[in-house]
């Protein structure tokens, strides 16, 4: 299937918008795909090792298809004091995949993040961008046991 | 559900922190139930540690707060009664030591609304500004005193004059809102609560500087705030407040893509331009040549959100409160050891004693030491706890004032893991155009990595305290330039603990996984063999004892066992290790 990116249309072609092209394309499909580097970059009309330069240098880009639920488990500095690298542990056991990984059926992904910016909540953790906050391993579990119910 | 008719208005705490809570299921059961009454969706207060909260306004003016709201019908009933139970007091203690300026509405007023703002006080700098001439502006924001509250410190009305002074057809200010720093959230909160504040402040550098047109670069992990911030600009729009010196400035919020280094101008301003966020030699700065070749200038959240009080008041009003060197007040986010975590305003000069202890509720007696700027920054322990907070009393400690996150470490927290932790974090960021950045925080990083896991050497002290000021000489921005910090700082204050890593192979605080094992009190056991189902490596015996080898330290049967049983203890204590 060919992928259709008209949506990009609605951003000016310079290459100061690259960025932004990148993200709306990451908003679209979740994640960008080789094929979505070669439009962008003729989009743009920059040279594609420039575009993927660009999107490697980035931590917010994805070159996998993330899952149906994409858990960022929070490493900030004040999550990290209070525990969040077991919070990670446990989720990697509960799921059978590691930091940076989806699951074989597309349900789970799991990533780390720098900071959410909820660090009075910590440790915290999102998934598909809803904070929980205050986490211990009894509310981590809950949460995975609710997401997997859906 | 019966509603007490002395209720005017409801406010709900709806920023990030709040809705992380559960804030959202709280505004729904009330619309529910709240009949007409007015019900506004406002910004973070600041007491992050009691969300979800709900305000009541009464009709006799009174204010009456509730904390930790449950999302369940009782409680809202609780509520709309004006019942007694869940009320919330603000600690006496702090509200003594705060002084609200930059965040006076935050919190107060509804972040989508024009009209409150405007009732409350906002666009009355913007008025008093367009009536200055620019140079009496300019003077003006220099004599207040203020420093840029990224965490540079650079004098604001010096670096508005820079770019005043240009000539050119088109003049840049960017916004910083590239809150990189894990553990700081101060940009955030005043874009979610009071965005009309920092365009407000935004727009009066504008005008005196002449620029042409605004960029605010935000982080994409700050949807709220991006949303806010768009809302406030559209507003703007339509009362023709972007209008200034007969020309339209255009507004853009861009979102960056999650790279610490784009916090350092130059970096930021390639990021802006659609490439690598790396950073460049200065000169020339960028208010010689910037965003595409154009003179720009670039302040951080804060410090826009100051200056709109800061005309209003007047410069003299302003530089009344702060210290020496640091005028005005600083926001600070408190995370961490601590019973109050939250966002806290007070005047420069304060005690570190009194933020922690007196505001942030923080228990003397666990406390070891602050963090303070995040990766750039350093530890101060908690004898150095009477310093004053401003930007010259800091960075004498080996520490920096920084954005203003401020992490309290409890005595439970090992010392060298949080400087591995931070070097982790550096080391992943650094852009890598810099080989002693690139390199270096590499090197230190798996220095500290082989110490946390028992294998360092007495040499590897030697090293990290030769390597850092390297680092810091051969780096060309802020990263590299303070990387090192953390690792220093917790060098010169807790050697003993290195050394401890190093010699006896222990790990006081027990923390550091490869230095502990697990231990089962069998005498407490209550045999309820939770521990054995829940452990994913199969560690528990029968028997109820834990084998260490085996054991991974995920810490699964300390958080299942009821009784509390299990425990960590010094590596060689634990039953099964070698």
């Amino acid at each position: 299937m060919v992928q259709n990116y008209d949506y990009l249309k609605k951003i000016t072609p310079e290459s100061s918008n690259l960025i932004r092209g990148l993200q709306a394309v990451q908003g679209q499909e979740g994640y960008i795909s080789d094929d979505s580097i070669l439009a962008v970059a003729e989009y743009f009309n920059t040279p594609v090792v420039e575009t993927e330069g660009v999107l490697s240098f980035y931590a917010q880009f994805k070159r996998t298809k993330p899952g149906k639920f994409q858990l960022c488990v929070c490493d900030g500095t004040a999550c990290h004091i209070k525990g969040s690298t077991l919070i990670l542990d446990w989720i990697s056991t509960e799921l059978g995949i590691a930091d940076g990984e989806t699951d074989k059926e597309g349900i789970f992904s799991i990533e780390t993040v720098a900071c959410l910016g909820c660090c009075s909540l910590a440790p915290v953790l999102s998934v598909n961008g809803k904070v929980f906050g205050n986490l211990d391993r009894k509310a981590t579990m809950k949460i995975l046991k609710e997401y997997k119910k859906k | 559900m019966t509603i007490n008719n002395k209720i005017k208005k409801i406010k709900v705490g709806m920023a990030s922190c709040g809705i992380a809570a559960g804030a959202e299921d709280v505004l729904n059961i009330l619309k529910e139930h709240s009949a007409d009454i007015l019900i506004d969706e406002v910004g973070c207060f600041g007491h992050c540690y009691c969300e979800p909260v709900v305000e009541i306004e009464t009709s006799d003016g009174e204010s009456i707060i509730y904390s930790h709201v449950a999302a369940n019908e009782k409680s809202i009933a609780n509520i709309l009664e004006l019942g007694e139970d869940g009320r919330f007091e603000i600690n006496p203690k702090r509200k003594a030591k705060e002084l609200l300026k930059v965040t006076r509405l935050a919190g107060v007023i509804d972040p989508t609304s024009y009209e409150e703002y405007v009732e409350n006080g906002g666009y009355v700098g913007l008025k008093k500004a367009l009536a200055m001439n620019k140079e009496e502006l300019i003077d003006e924001v220099k004599k207040s005193g203020l420093r840029g509250r990224g965490g540079g410190g650079f004098p604001t009305g010096m670096k508005w004059g820079f770019l005043a002074a240009k000539k050119a057809e088109q003049k840049i200010l960017i916004c910083n809102a590239d809150e990189g720093d894990p553990g700081a959230f101060m940009d955030r909160s005043l874009m979610e609560s009071v965005p009309h504040q920092v365009l407000e402040g935004m727009l009066i550098a504008a005008y005196a500087t002449g620029s042409t047109r605004i960029f605010i670069y935000c982080r994409a992990e700050y949807p709220l705030a991006i949303k806010h911030l768009n809302i406030a600009i559209e507003q703007i729009k339509e009362h023709k407040l972007n209008i200034i010196d007969g020309r339209d400035i255009d507004i853009f919020v861009k979102e960056g893509a999650g790279a610490f280094v784009c916090g350092e101008e130059t970096a930021l301003i390639h990021s802006l331009e659609g490439q690598r966020g790396t950073p460049r030699f200065r000169p020339p700065f960028p208010t010689d040549s910037g965003w595409k070749g154009y003179p720009t200038m670039i302040n951080n959240v804060e410090t826009f959100g100051n200056i709109p009080y800061l005309i209003a008041e007047g410069a003299e009003s302003y530089a009344s409160v702060g210290s020496e060197g640091s005028k005005g007040t600083k926001l600070f986010a408190l995370a961490g050891d601590l019973d109050n975590p939250g966002l806290v305003e007070v005047p420069m000069g304060i005690s570190l004693r009194e933020i922690v202890f007196d505001i942030g509720g923080a228990d003397p007696e666990k406390t070891k030491a602050v963090q303070t700027g995040g990766p750039s920054g350093g530890c101060i322990p908690v004898e150095l706890f009477d310093s004053l907070v401003d930007y010259d009393s800091l960075k004498a400690l080996g520490a920096i004032m920084g954005s203003g996150g401020m992490i309290i470490i409890g005595k439970n927290r090992c010392m060298v893991e949080t400087a591995r932790y931070f070097l982790d974090f550096t080391h992943r960021e650094s852009c890598g155009k810099c080989t002693f950045c690139r390199v270096g925080t590499k090197r230190m990083f798996e220095t500290l990595e082989r110490i946390t896991a028992g294998e360092g050497l007495v040499e590897d002290l030697d090293f990290l305290a030769e390597m850092g000021p390297k680092v810091i000489k051969g780096s060309l921005c802020g990263l590299g330039q303070t990387a090192p910090n953390p690792v220093l700082a917790t060098l010169r204050y807790y050697r003993h603990e290195y050394e401890n890593h190093v010699n006896n192979k222990q790990c006081e605080a027990l923390s550091c996984d490869k230095l502990v094992d697990i231990e089962l009190n069998k005498d407490k056991c209550i045999e309820c063999k939770l521990c054995i189902k829940n452990c994913p490596v199969d560690a528990v015996s029968d028997d109820f004892v834990i084998d260490n080898n085996k054991c991974t330290r995920c810490n699964t049967c300390i958080e299942v066992c009821p009784k509390d049983t299990i425990f960590r203890v010094k590596k060689g204590e634990g039953f099964y290790s070698e």
